[in-house]
Formats: C-alpha cells, sequence, structure tokens
C-alpha cells in the first residue's frame, strides 16, 4: 500500500476479488461496496440503504461474509474478496446456492439477491446440516421485500442438501466438473435490463 | 376479452406450470443490470437539493457559488424548466422545482450536475436559499376547511356515495373509529436512472419505473419536446409497489443531461428515496355498522379522510376505491360512505400495493368483529353470512357480473389446520417462536395466543371510465439454427412480479414455439399502462395473447386454411411456413369499458374484484407488548393460477408488506418532518417477523379475462393487516384501533 500525501490523497489498494489480483488507487474514504461498484465495475454487489442494515451488498471477506458499505476499500488491501460474480462456474454453471435461488422461486425483482447468495455462502460453510430454524436466523440480517422469504429459505434448504452431496466449499467458485451435483442450466433468454454488463453505449 | 384460447396442459414451460424466471441467472449471479448499475461513457452525476422545511417560502436562491466549484457542470432551478413548470400523475399540480413556495419536507429546490457523486453532494451544500418558514398545515381534517395551500385547493377529491335507503336502521348497530398510519414502499433498490442526450436536441432515458409512457409524458412536457423526442427504455427494478408509479427524478435528470451535453446519473440514497417517493395514505376512518338480528347486514355508514400529503399523486383513485370498497367483501342494501382525500404540508401519498382497500379494510374488518361480538356469534358465521357472491349488487350499484368466490376464500383460510400453537404448549425449541424472538425478554408463561379472520377485495385494472390498454408485438422467425424462435415486444415494466416468465409462457402455450426471446420494454412499441392495479396479467398478458394469436392466424392463412384458425397452429409445420420469411403482429388489447362514478358514487365504475381471506395467529407478551405472528393460513381468488410458484411467492410477499402494517412500519411525522427515514428506524419485516403461510389458491376461472386469470399482487396485502390485528384483539381483549400496533398500545393501554 502505498500513500501519497496532499489535498487529494489516493492510496493504492490491492485485494484478490474471485481469485483475480486487482488494484486502483482511491480516497482512503472510498467505501468498500463503492470501490466493487466503482471502481471495480462488479455491480453485481448492490447498495440498499447504505448503513449496513439491508445487506444487499454483502460479500465474502476471506471466506466470511460483512457488508461492504461499512467498510472502506483500504483496509481489506492485502486481502481475499469473493462477490456474486464470483460463484458460478467458468461455463456458466451455476454455484449450488445460485441454483437454488432460482429453483425455489427466491427472487422476485432481485436486488437483495446478490446479497442473500453471499450471506448463504457464509452461513452454509459455518453451518452444514442446518435445521428450519438455524436457516431462519442465518438469513435474517438482510431484507427481502418482495418475497416474504420462505423461497429464500427454502432455497437455502435445498443448497444445503446439494452442498453436502457434492461436499464443495460453499464459498468456492462452482466446479461442476469435480462434484456430483448436476449443475442446472440458466436461463435462455434476458429479458429487459438482462444478461450483460451495465456499460450503455454514449 | 378473452379469446377462449384453451391451455394445452402438455405443453413444455406453458401456461398453468411454474416455470422459471428468464431473468433469474443474470439475477442469481450479479450480472443483471439494475438502474443503478448503468454507466456511461463521461456521464457526470446529478444530485438534488430538497427543503429542509416542510412549508416555506422561498425568498431567494442564490447558486452562484456551486456553480463555480470545479468539477460542477450544471446547477438548475426552476427558471431553467423550458416547458410546462409542474408534473403529476393525474392532475400535474407538483413543480418540478419549487421556487416560491415549499409545501414539504424534501420538495425539490434544484439540481447540480457534477464529475463526481460527493462533488454533487458538496455542490448541493453550497447553493444558498433563504427561507421564510411557514407553520405547516398537517392535520388533514382540519385542512378540508383552512385556508388554500395550492392555487388547486386543498380537497383533491370529495366522493360521497349514497345507496339504497339512507334512513335504514339496523336492530343492532355498531360503530367505530379506525386510524391507519403511513406506510411506504420500501423497495429494496432506490430511485436511479441515466440520461442521454440525443443529437436531434431529444434525450434517451434508462429509468426504473412502473409505466413508461406516463413518465415519457410528463418528461416531455416539462422539457418542452414533443414525446417523440423522449425515448426511455425500462432499466433493472430493485421492486416498485407503488413508489415508482409517479415521476422522481426523471425530469430531473434529463434537464441536466440537455443542459450540459452529457450523459447524467441520478440515484437516490436510501434517505432521500424516503422523501422522494409518494407513500401510502394515512387515513382516518369512522364506521356505522347497522345488522338485522340474525346478523344481516342492512347499512354501513363511513366517513374516511385520507392525507394525500403536499400534491396529488393518485390522491383521486385512491380515495375513489376507499369509498368503493369500504364496506368490504359483503351485501350491503344500503351505504352512506363520504370520503376525502386532501392536501396537506406532509409527504405527497400515492399508490402503494391495494391502495384504498389496505386502508378501508382496516376499519371494515374491525367493525365486523365488533359487530359479531354485539350479536353474541362467531365472527367467521356473521362474514360467511353476509359474503358476497356473484349476481350480488355493490353499493356502488354495480353487479357483480364475474366470479366472486368470498364463501370460498373464507372457508380456505378457516380450513387450513392451525399448527400445533396453544399457549400451554412449549414452542418448538430455542426461543426464536416467542415475542421479542432472540432478546430473549418474554417469559412463556406471559404469552397469550389469538386468532383473528380478515377478508378483503379490491378491483383490478383501473376505473372509473379509464382505457389503461396495453399493446404487444410478437414476431415470429426461424433462428440461425433453423428453429422457430419467437420474440416478445411489450412496455409492460417487470418489478419483480414475473410478467417476463409469464410473456413466455403465454408465447409457448398459444403458439407451440419453445424458444422465446423478450425485447427490452420501452417507448418504441404502444404503452402497456403501469405495472400496478394489479392488470398487467390481465392487461398485457391479453395483449400478448392476442399478438399471438394474429400470428397464428397469419401462420394458418399460409398453410391454406381459409379463415385462419388459431386453434390448429399447433399441429402445423411451423418451421415449412416460415420458411417464406417471419411473422410479425402487434395489437391492443382493452378491458370493457367501464363508467365514471355519478354524483352519489354510483355506477359500473369496476372491471372485476379479486377476494383474499386471512386467519392470523398471534403470540402476544402483554406486559412487554410484544406481538409474534405465529402463522397466516389464507385462501386467495386468483381465477386461475398461470404460474403456481410465482402465485404463491406474490402472496407470500403481500402478506408480508401487511404484516408491515400490522405491527411494524410507519413513517413518523412531527409537524410536517419525517422522524424516520433510514432502515434503521423504518423497520420493514426480516425473515424472523415472517411466519409460515398457507395458502389455498381458489381457481374460478373469470369469464372475460384472458386465460382466466386474475391480478394476484394486491390481495394478499389488503386483508392480512386486519387479521393480525384481530389476532392482537383476540389475545389481549384491547381495541387497538390504529395501526401499526407498537408495543406502547399494548403494555400501556388503560384496562
Amino acid at each position: 500500500m502505498s500513500v501519497t500525501a496532499g489535498a487529494h490523497e489516493r492510496i493504492e489498494v490491492e485485494v484478490t476479488v474471485n481469485g483475480v489480483p486487482r488494484a486502483a488507487e482511491v480516497p482512503p474514504r472510498r467505501l468498500l461496496s463503492d470501490f466493487l461498484r466503482h471502481d471495480l465495475r462488479l455491480t453485481g454487489t448492490h447498495v440498499g440503504c447504505e448503513h449496513g442494515v439491508c445487506g444487499a451488498c454483502t460479500i465474502l471477506l476471506d471466506g466470511a461474509p460483512i457488508r461492504s458499505c461499512l467498510a472502506f476499500a483500504v483496509s481489506v488491501h492485502g486481502r481475499e474478496l469473493t462477490t456474486v460474480e464470483g460463484l458460478a462456474a467458468d461455463d456458466g454453471t451455476l454455484h449450488p446456492v445460485q441454483a437454488a435461488f432460482q429453483d425455489q422461486h427466491g427472487l422476485q425483482c432481485g436486488y437483495c439477491t446478490p446479497g442473500f447468495v453471499m450471506s448463504a455462502c457464509g452461513f452454509l460453510a459455518e453451518t452444514t446440516e442446518p435445521d428450519d430454524d438455524e436457516i431462519r436466523e442465518g438469513m435474517s440480517g438482510n431484507l427481502c421485500r418482495c418475497t416474504g422469504y420462505a423461497g429464500i429459505l427454502a432455497a437455502v434448504k435445498q443448497a444445503a442438501g446439494d452442498l453436502r452431496a457434492s461436499g464443495a466449499d460453499p464459498r468456492s467458485q462452482h466446479q461442476p466438473e469435480d462434484d456430483a451435483f448436476a449443475g442446472r442450466p440458466g436461463g435462455e433468454h434476458g429479458p429487459a435490463g438482462g444478461d450483460g454488463g451495465g456499460e450503455v453505449p454514449s | 376479452m378473452s379469446t377462449g384460447t384453451e391451455v394445452r396442459p402438455g405443453t413444455r414451460s406453458g401456461l398453468g406450470q411454474s416455470v422459471r424466471r428468464p431473468d433469474g441467472t443474470p439475477k442469481v449471479t450479479g450480472t443483471f443490470a439494475f438502474s443503478s448499475d448503468l454507466f456511461a461513457r463521461g456521464m457526470l452525476w446529478g444530485r438534488t437539493l430538497r427543503s429542509p422545511h416542510p412549508a416555506a417560502r422561498i425568498r431567494s436562491i442564490d447558486t452562484s457559488i456551486a456553480e463555480r466549484m470545479p468539477g460542477v457542470a450544471s446547477v438548475l432551478t426552476a427558471r431553467d424548466v423550458p416547458g410546462r413548470p409542474t408534473y403529476g400523475l393525474e392532475h400535474a399540480d407538483q413543480p418540478v422545482f419549487a421556487s416560491e413556495t415549499v409545501r414539504f419536507q424534501g420538495e425539490p429546490i434544484a439540481v447540480v450536475a457534477a464529475e463526481h457523486p460527493e462533488l454533487a453532494l458538496r455542490a448541493v451544500a453550497a447553493i444558498e436559499v433563504d427561507y421564510e418558514v411557514v407553520t405547516p398545515l398537517t392535520d388533514a381534517e382540519a385542512a378540508i376547511g383552512a385556508a388554500p395551500i395550492h392555487p388547486d385547493g386543498n380537497v383533491f377529491r370529495h366522493l360521497h356515495l349514497r345507496h339504497g335507503d339512507l334512513d335504514a336502521v339496523g336492530a343492532v348497530s355498531v360503530e367505530g373509529s379506525y386510524e391507519v398510519g403511513m406506510q411506504d414502499q420500501a423497495f429494496l433498490g432506490p430511485e436511479s436512472g441515466l440520461a442521454i442526450p440525443v443529437d436531434d436536441g431529444g434525450v434517451e432515458l434508462f429509468i426504473s419505473t412502473q409505466w413508461l409512457h406516463v413518465d415519457r409524458d410528463q418528461v416531455a412536457a416539462c422539457l418542452g419536446l414533443p414525446p417523440e423526442r423522449v425515448h426511455l427504455t425500462l432499466s433493472g427494478i430493485g421492486g416498485a409497489f407503488g413508489a415508482r408509479e409517479d415521476v422522481s427524478l426523471q425530469v430531473h435528470v434529463c434537464l441536466l443531461a440537455l443542459r450540459t451535453g452529457r450523459p447524467v446519473k441520478m440515484l437516490y440514497s436510501r434517505e432521500e428515496s424516503f422523501h422522494g417517493h409518494v407513500h401510502r395514505h394515512p387515513a382516518r376512518l369512522w364506521y356505522r355498522h347497522h345488522a338485522d338480528p340474525d346478523g344481516r347486514l342492512v347499512k354501513v355508514e363511513a366517513r374516511i379522510v385520507l392525507d394525500g400529503g403536499a400534491y396529488a399523486s393518485s390522491s383521486t383513485a385512491v380515495i375513489g376505491n376507499a369509498v368503493c370498497f369500504a364496506a368490504g367483501p359483503y351485501r350491503v342494501p344500503n351505504a352512506d360512505v363520504d370520503g376525502w382525500a386532501v392536501r396537506t404540508n406532509n409527504p405527497p401519498c400515492g399508490a402503494m400495493r391495494g391502495f384504498g382497500a389496505v386502508q378501508v379494510c382496516f376499519g371494515h374488518e374491525a367493525q365486523m368483529d365488533r359487530l359479531a361480538a354485539a350479536l353474541a356469534m362467531d365472527p367467521v358465521e356473521l362474514r360467511l353470512r353476509n359474503a358476497l357472491a356473484p349476481g350480488d349488487e355493490l353499493p356502488t350499484g354495480q353487479v357483480i357480473t364475474g366470479t366472486a368466490p368470498v364463501r370460498e376464500v373464507i372457508e380456505a383460510a378457516m380450513a387450513l389446520e392451525p399448527p400445533p400453537l396453544a399457549a400451554t404448549d412449549p414452542p418448538a425449541d430455542g426461543t426464536m417462536d416467542l415475542p421479542g424472538g432472540a432478546g430473549l425478554t418474554a417469559t412463556r408463561a406471559d404469552v397469550v395466543r389469538g386468532t383473528g379472520l380478515a377478508v378483503g377485495f379490491k378491483n383490478l385494472m383501473y376505473s372509473e371510465g379509464f382505457d389503461d390498454a396495453s399493446t404487444a408485438n410478437v414476431r415470429v422467425e426461424l433462428d440461425h439454427r433453423g428453429e422457430p424462435l419467437a420474440t416478445v415486444h411489450c412496455a409492460a415494466a417487470e418489478v419483480g412480479q414475473g410478467f417476463v416468465t409469464l410473456a413466455q409462457q403465454i408465447v409457448r402455450s398459444v403458439l407451440g414455439v419453445e424458444q422465446v426471446a423478450l425485447r427490452p420494454a420501452d417507448t418504441t412499441i404502444g404503452s402497456a399502462g403501469s405495472t400496478s392495479a394489479s392488470r398487467q396479467t390481465w392487461m398485457s398478458g391479453g395483449a400478448v395473447e392476442l399478438a399471438c394469436l394474429a400470428v397464428a392466424e397469419a401462420l394458418a392463412e399460409r398453410a391454406g386454411y381459409g379463415g385462419g384458425a388459431p386453434d390448429e397452429v399447433l399441429d402445423l409445420d411451423v418451421v415449412e411456413l416460415l420458411r417464406e420469411g417471419p411473422i410479425d403482429r402487434t395489437r391492443a388489447h382493452h378491458h370493457p369499458p367501464t363508467e365514471p362514478l355519478d354524483e352519489d358514487g354510483q355506477g359500473d365504475a369496476h372491471v372485476s374484484f379479486a377476494f383474499a381471506a386471512h386467519r392470523a395467529v398471534v403470540d402476544v407478551d402483554p406486559e412487554l407488548g410484544l406481538v409474534k405472528v405465529r402463522h397466516i393460513a389464507t385462501g386467495q381468488d386468483v381465477g386461475r393460477a398461470l404460474n403456481p410458484q410465482a402465485v404463491i411467492g406474490q402472496i407470500e410477499g403481500g402478506i408480508a408488506q401487511g404484516l408491515g402494517l400490522a405491527v411494524m412500519e410507519e413513517m413518523l411525522l412531527e409537524d410536517g418532518r419525517l422522524r424516520n427515514p433510514s432502515f434503521t428506524d423504518y423497520l420493514i419485516p426480516t425473515a424472523l417477523d415472517m411466519p409460515p403461510v398457507t395458502a389455498t389458491l381458489i381457481e374460478q376461472p373469470e369469464p372475460g379475462a384472458p386465460f382466466g386469470a386474475k391480478g394476484v399482487g394486491e390481495p394478499p396485502t389488503i386483508s392480512s393487516t386486519p387479521a393480525i390485528v384481530a389476532a392482537i384483539r383476540a389475545a389481549t381483549g384491547l381495541e387497538l384501533p390504529r395501526i401499526p400496533v407498537r408495543p406502547e398500545h399494548i403494555a400501556l393501554a388503560e384496562a
């Protein structure tokens, strides 16, 4: 980490994001969520409340879930981050948690979904055989306004079973060839606002 | 109108099946582009200056310091609005920027575009406004007769429904007053949009909204541009629930883009979002119910006052619904309902899931329980005895010609076996099920249990003579592999409800084409109307069906069938026929016409109705005032479940919002100021607050509805709230005339 003094002080941050080394010079007060979204253009991490309540910005820091809106980018220098973009296999096969959210209708508008998916990955790494009450409590730190949570809880339950069957670490990128879990294909055609990055041709 | 298309049960991923969302993969992988995720090269960031005062006169606005700040590209105020200075969903009474008068806290005064969002924030802080603070008018009842705070007056709409014999009285009558607090839609994705200037002097706007075309028309009018030079494209929407029906930043961001000649993005913070969109109308209700000794309703009298806040928004429609549905889903031969929607200096209120029907349902269901008590009658039996049925007349004089399974939804909600919840049972191990949950505050021995039932209904689609038609285009062609590909183009806003899934299902079922793509929703096609009033399945689903049928007819013609035989298209060799070229058809879908209400609130004003009943089981610690909702059972009239998993998702999500209004959610106001604009202080239900839901779908196909389906989004939010409060009343014996019920209403209630 190198520090440049002055009014427009910027600090170089080096992190590993989804297994890829990334570096950027940022102001010391740059939030980790803004660093991911604006500097690295990883917009899958969403910001819903900016103060750690809603959980939409949840990512994994060295494998543990944190609220990226409550951390500064400089505070994670040298550490390893996993965002929702880092879960599916390279061939696009969904991670068991992602597939379960699809299967169980664990999303509607989808804004809270990346945060829930990351929270679930952290939770299932700690609690491999959760009962229904444990799942409910484990998912109670994230807000969803659309679903009433039943589909989300069912998804985490399904994912727990699939992960147990495969023995995979839920915090790692999905490796379809290594495990018994039969990956599910993705959707066929994205609708409005759908597939692809956020860049609008200007 | 229904065209009577048969749904073929064998069709893979067609209607009637729990087909997965086509946007599921991008949403679970993080690649789905929400409006907040959009970036354009060279874009600026916009930010709004809002009034800190609910009521003030503006003496002067000085933007000179902000304008000189390096990196600030533009600062705009009311004098920079080239077109109409005001906008509004139904009445253009809301200024794009306040210039002389501030009418609510958070009203926009100016906008800034700068190179960085934080710089924009600093520039906003550098604008100097000299306010002469005025005492705000915050009492809705007082506003009716108070000096007008807007040139259009303080009454948005007064509707006095009179039906039957107004002098009729019942052997038994009960009276009650009720109050509903201000709820917020609290979608998770704050308002955002990206505007890009176009070479012809127009503008392109990527926006999360519920209704592209009505936004387009309002934006164009304020910009002083013809509508065809304002092009809107729907971007990913993080929930809506009514809060995205009104314009928020649309005009501001386009003004900044046109002024600077650069792309401009605006993105509200959570606090700004609470100030930047309309809320659910707070309500004061007074009721008197009359019944004969057998419990048959004789007359319902009501007075309803809705606080519409500073600007009209959809207040006229909300009070229309409140008056029409004030008596609930019951046979009421005589009615006298006086409804007001008024202007105050509180935040503007407008659409939220179940608009109008939610507020009155809290009143009429409390009254039905009160009446049952006065009659010493079972409240379920009282409701069944008065339940509306097909052929019955509403207090508006309209006869129900479609389905009305009120008895069925009540019986379904009551039939479900409650989980083993008797107060003496030790709850499942752990303390999460006790009131107060993880706080370990409640003592099991103190907990009392209550059960409550409530029933509600509302209209589907827009009412009172409004033709909210929808348009869809369906194109069928061979793809690069020679396989049939259908592409649907419709401007219906996908806000999470699953219209995108349904559109694909319809095409598969009607045309037998498995591969269905969806074009982005935008304003290059005709309006689809709003994603509100539970209307898109019926209206835009119907438009997609009509376009499919037109394609089928063209295919049949190609095959040599003279008159065209849509149903036979499934047996045609579509690949062979499409070798001649693509087929492309656009169709508009209108619902049957409705009438305006007359001066007595009478008329065939509504297209169709949907009903639901909820039974709630709650545990309460009366000493601490803590409530734990333990179970909700519901029966819902859905017409036909076109995607059962999606229907259940709407029901569970709608109940969560109803639970929020019952025991958690309120925008707290003090002299017109919002006290809790954050998710720390405005609490919405978490997974621990939501009980298990057991739902029974009542499937009676609605005549005239495409595929027989009714909209399902709003009914779960209407009667879940009063069911929960009825259960708390049953547990505590308290009257609880106000929602949300807070701990002090229970713990500090006078015996």
